[in-house]
């Protein structure tokens, strides 16, 4: 069998050997992830205060909610709805406990206490979402997250206690210490893309632990999983804990960037825009999300203006983002990181081709050798 | 709770599996009805018989895959009749399928490290393992105690049948294994293939005790001690690998009806 499975593999194109070896972290050796890290640290130098919040700060902050859904999706295989309204129930936390303008509401804490509260109330909602979510399966998952959606948007529309019915919370405050004002464009730009960061290397750092290959085996195979010793369901309870607090620190930003939270923001169009966001840019690699939200964003922001000059409807700007959608699915089974990727592979299978087999050889030689002992 | 008495007879009792009167239903259908079987501790035993004769199924209430309808499972003396897959999973037990049941979205190394892990602490940790990880030793290990060593930064979706095979068995013996059911591990395999299968069951360790169900009777017959026959849910036939191939029953039921 050495034999022959030593001639499978030297006939197995080197481009999928080195696509793995490319999933390591950090990715220090891409120089394309060097150049947008450092476009995103300059931009206040080149971006005015519009583009630097209402594009490129939501964008993020929807790519965090999305990177949430991802981490479900793409890792344990888990479809949830619900991610946009966890991170409108942390909002909702935070203006609640937090300072806002409606005092008989708020109960006025600081903000360095109200949004611990809210991260760790947001983290168990969604966690006890989870608990129910993990016993169904594919389509049901994805019902029954909708309908916690759901329900959360009808109550909050109809609670006038807590959550003030159809008119939300308003001029909710904003953190202002060691003198600066932080919900100003550049701090809060700073703030917004210092949590991203952190999310996204947390994700891609856990896709390669333990916690976060297990996961993989559980969305590749759960039965199998459990015939290794791994409890199944308590996996995805916990895959939904930490998806739940990615979506509640996501939450927090999207407060502070509005000052205001209402039940318009937590709308079960909303919950699929997030899914949308997440699958137009890709839900196999962390990078996905944060793609797919700035088209989202950009879209959604100027699509308005091109269909007018078009002379359509600029209110139709859903029907460019969901041909967009239909597209994109269309041609790719993963997003606009999908389509990169195979790019990149045509491109490299053109390159190794040409100038022969490099790097990795060795490796595999020794791999070889000891087969055959 | 068990008293101590009931605990040492059990152990006592020194059976590495015990099944008793177990019967898994199917609605109206009987897969298995009434199997009692006793394995010791380092047996090897195959189980044969036709389509349908309920082999798998009865793999599957060992696991816990299907709990039994009714019957107890002891597994080294503990009634593991209720105890879900993993629970039995982490006391020793292992398993192969027969249609290979792999995370194809992983390499090899990482799937064999899933395994390692599984049977150990730490399957929630968020911190990565190191370059002296002691299961990412052990992982390579077993990648190579299985001939993979080639491919073992390969995603499982690109290997070859036969290395699927092979990765499926690898899975089955991490951590500390004290029994591992073998289901068809033959089965796809060249000729080639199934001497190097033979060659990694009969160099395992004395004390790890198994059951194979095999088709291929120069296989199954090479690699253990007792045979059990099963034919529509039941046991039908105990005994040395020699007694089976000559018993006139058998050779009628199976061995002379397969080869129509």
């Amino acid at each position: 069998m050495s034999l022959a499975h030593d001639a499978h593999v030297t006939v197995r194109p080197t481009a999928a050997v080195q696509g793995s070896k490319l999933r390591g972290w950090p990715e220090i050796d891409n120089p394309a992830a060097w150049t947008v890290a450092a476009i995103l640290l300059i931009m206040p130098l080149i971006a005015n205060g519009f583009f630097l919040i209402e594009i490129f700060a939501t964008a993020l902050i929807l790519g965090i909610m999305a990177l949430s859904l991802m981490f479900l999706a793409g890792y344990g295989g888990m479809v949830s709805l619900m991610q946009l309204t966890i991170a409108g129930f942390s909002a909702y936390m935070v203006a609640v406990f937090g300072v806002s303008g409606n005092a008989n509401i708020s109960l006025g804490w600081p903000w360095w206490l109200a949004v611990p509260m809210a991260l760790a109330l947001a983290t168990m909602f969604g966690t006890l979402g989870g608990a129910l979510a993990v016993r169904t399966e594919g389509i049901y998952t994805i019902m029954i997250t909708l309908a916690i959606g759901a329900a959360f948007y009808y109550f909050t529309n109809q609670n006038w206690a807590i959550f003030n019915g159809h008119t939300g919370i308003n001029t909710v405050a904003t953190p202002h210490f060691w003198g600066v004002n932080w919900r100003a464009d550049i701090p809060y730009y700073y703030i917004v893309l210092a949590v991203a960061a952190l999310c996204y290397f947390a994700v891609d750092y856990i896709s390669r632990a333990p916690f976060g290959l297990a996961l993989q085996g559980v969305r590749d195979n759960p039965r199998r999983m459990a015939a290794l010793g791994f409890h199944v369901n308590a996996h995805r309870v916990a895959a939904y804990a930490f998806a739940s607090f990615v979506a509640a620190l996501a939450g927090v930003l999207q407060v502070w960037n509005y000052g205001q939270i209402s039940p318009g923001s937590v709308s079960v169009a909303a919950c699929i825009d997030i899914l949308i966001i997440a699958v137009v840019g890709g839900i196999t690699r962390p990078i996905g999300p944060f793609i797919g939200a700035l088209i989202f964003v950009l879209l959604r922001t100027f699509a308005l203006d091109f269909l007018v000059k078009l002379g359509l409807d600029g209110n139709r700007f859903r029907l460019l983002i969901g041909l967009g959608f239909l597209a994109i699915v269309f041609w790719s089974s993963d997003g606009v990181i999908g389509l990169w990727q195979s790019w990149r592979q045509r491109q490299r299978s053109g390159a190794v081709s040409s100038s022969g087999r490099r790097g990795r050889v060795s490796g595999r030689g020794s791999g070889q050798g000891s087969s055959h002992g | 709770m068990d008293s101590v008495a009931q605990r040492l007879s059990a152990v006592g009792a020194g059976a590495a599996l015990e099944l008793r009167g177990v019967t898994r239903m199917f609605g109206a259908l009987a897969a298995l009805t009434d199997v009692t079987i006793t394995v010791r501790p380092g047996e090897r035993r195959a189980v044969l018989g036709s389509n349908g004769a309920g082999k798998t199924t009865l793999f599957n209430c060992i696991t816990g895959d299907f709990p039994p309808s009714s019957g107890t499972i002891r597994f080294f003396g503990e009634d593991v009749t209720q105890f879900p897959p993993y629970e039995r999973i982490r006391r020793g037990l292992r398993r192969t399928y027969q249609i290979s049941a792999l995370f194809p979205g992983l390499t090899v190394q990482d799937n064999v490290y899933l395994a390692c892990r599984g049977v150990s602490r730490g399957r929630f940790s968020f911190l990565r393992p190191g370059q002296n990880d002691a299961l990412m030793h052990a992982a390579e290990n077993l990648v190579q105690a299985v001939h993979l060593m080639g491919v073992k930064d390969q995603h499982v979706a690109e290997l070859a049948h036969g290395q699927q095979r092979q990765l499926e068995i690898a899975l089955a013996l991490a951590g500390a294994p004290r029994f591992v059911l073998f289901d068809e591990p033959a089965a796809g395999l060249s000729p080639t293939e199934r001497a190097e299968l033979i060659e990694i069951l009969t160099s395992l360790p004395a004390h790890i005790g198994y059951i194979i169900i095999e088709h291929d009777m120069d296989v199954a017959l090479r690699v253990v001690e007792s045979v059990t026959m099963m034919h529509n849910g039941r046991i039908f036939k105990e005994g040395r690998p020699q007694e089976i191939e000559s018993d006139p029953e058998v050779q009628e039921l199976y061995l002379g009806g397969g080869h129509e």
